[in-house]
């Protein structure tokens, strides 16, 4: 569904994505894990269109993004930090956000329900909390019902039982076929959401597998125990080699 | 577009800041025009403010909206909308409320008093110089991504064309007196908006006899209906190239 090829991007002098080739394909869920800084980020910014590649492309449903805005339609994205415009009330930036996708009818407001926004419609932005504000983001990234999923840090700043929540929602979308990104630092999370993982590292991707495959390598029941075998299999690899 | 507009539109009716500004127009023009009864006088008095205020107040307004509403653009970006769009819309709201409030500030005394085809003119440069520092307002604020550094620029913008330029052109008229300088001259005008929406208007104020020989020269020029049609093609040209600049770095900026 989404296919990066070698995309290149380097601010400055900084080299944030190095050579980064993944396809992202239709009904998986993909987790994004890397230390801070690795570009995860903005990788999704990339594919988002808000951060434009040095070199190589992007495809969505085998159409290229560059100069294309359609295709945002189909994505879902809820930011790590969410900046919204602080003047307006949350049921104005909702109303807003309707507006603007004029063309679904549909909406999947049970976020809204469960993390019981309509009782702060009239709260203004600048009065919420950081775990509020991820709510708004949450319920605005569901709202449309649509086909692929980019989260970015979800369950950062959540209160756990808005987490449970939040993850329930993410399950249930992965049950009816979307493609689900998530990134995040919480491996427990990532255990039960996602199918996939992506590691990156220095803007290099160094794993890109299923994670029952991660696990059976290096034979560890648990994502986090894994990946921390992973990365110590490969830095003794790398010793040798030098 | 048009939903961006009216997103955009009244984000700024809530700051009062554009209220602010229509009513302090108003109030001045009110009045000049019962401290004097010659029309053409307070004409005069407004030509300060035109030139010096409004380019001023466009310029840092619309640098720190801009800045303002970068969540708003951020949260836009990631919906199905063209980023062209996005930024036009911004640069058409922001415009057409400055011009408004211009308009609303100004016109009604102006008209309240009998429009004279003078005061209309002035009204015209009003609205063309508040574009043209929007327009410069949007690249300031494209070209770098610290408020401050933005603000800066913007100011520098208003101080270049405001003061240093004609000190400049004073200068440059002063050394090279022997030589015949007419043409250069104004051609060197072209290149300040300020400049251009002045002699517009001093020479429908009837007052070039005072420029000397230069004066009449451009009266010649600027005076012809040609001269009026050509300078403010430049004008234009003040609002177009600056917009279409910030507009093409916007469309690579990463966000």
């Amino acid at each position: 569904m989404i296919s990066i090829k070698e995309v290149n991007k380097t601010f400055g002098k900084l080299m944030v994505l190095n050579n980064v080739s993944i396809d992202l394909c239709k009904g998986k869920s993909y987790a994004l894990v890397g230390p801070n800084g690795s570009g995860k980020t903005t990788l999704i910014k990339s594919i988002l269109g808000m951060v434009i590649p040095s070199t190589g492309d992007i495809l969505f449903d085998n159409v290229s993004i560059k100069n294309d805005w359609k295709y945002r339609e189909k994505i879902g994205y809820m930011p790590q930090i969410g900046h919204y415009p602080e003047n307006m009330t949350i049921g104005q930036i909702i109303d807003m956000m309707k507006n603007i996708r004029k063309n679904v009818s549909e909406f999947d407001e049970q976020l809204i329900d469960e993390f019981k926004l309509f009782k702060m419609y009239d709260k203004r932005m600048h009065t919420l909390s950081g775990g509020t504000r991820q709510k708004v983001s949450a319920a605005l990234a569901f709202l449309f019902n649509p086909p692929a999923l980019i989260l970015d840090e979800p369950t950062a700043g959540l209160d756990p039982v808005s987490v449970e929540l939040l993850k329930a929602k993410i399950l249930v979308e992965k049950e009816n076929g979307k493609l689900i990104i998530v990134s995040s630092h919480i491996l427990s999370d990532l255990d039960e959401l996602t199918t996939d993982m992506v590691y990156l590292f220095e803007g290099k991707v160094h794993f890109n597998n299923s994670i029952t495959s991660l696990k059976e390598e290096t034979s560890e029941q648990k994502l986090g125990k894994a990946i921390a075998t992973m990365i110590g299999q490969k830095e003794l690899i790398e010793s040798i080699n030098k | 577009m048009n939903r961006i507009i009216k997103y955009v539109f009244y984000d700024m009716l809530r700051t009062r800041f554009i209220v602010l500004y229509t009513a302090l127009l108003f109030v001045s023009t009110f009045a000049m025009f019962q401290i004097d009864s010659d029309a053409d006088k307070v004409v005069m008095s407004l030509l300060n403010i035109v030139l010096m205020v409004i380019p001023l107040i466009s310029i840092v307004f619309t640098t720190i909206h801009f800045y303002n509403s970068y969540e708003f653009i951020e949260l836009m970006l990631a919906q199905p909308i063209d980023r062209k769009v996005i930024f036009i819309g911004e640069y058409l709201a922001v415009v057409s409320s400055l011009c408004i409030a211009f308009l609303i500030g100004c016109g009604i005394p102006i008209f309240l008093h009998g429009a004279s085809f003078t005061a209309l003119t002035l009204l015209f440069c009003g609205v063309i110089l508040t574009m043209g520092f929007v327009s410069l307002a949007f690249l300031a604020s494209v070209l770098t991504r610290d408020k401050a550094k933005a603000i800066g620029i913007a100011l520098l913008f208003w101080f270049y064309f405001s003061l240093i330029y004609d000190g400049f052109l004073l200068w440059f008229v002063y050394a090279f007196s022997d030589y015949p300088l007419e043409k250069i001259t104004l051609t060197l005008i072209a290149l300040n908006p300020v400049d251009l929406a002045r002699v517009i208007m001093l020479l429908q104020l009837d007052i070039s006899a005072l420029m000397g020989y230069t004066g009449a020269f451009y009266k010649d020029f600027f005076g012809s209906s040609l001269g009026v049609v050509l300078s403010t093609v430049v004008l234009c040209l003040w609002i177009i190239i600056p917009f279409s600049i910030s507009l093409r770095i916007f469309s690579k900026k990463d966000l």
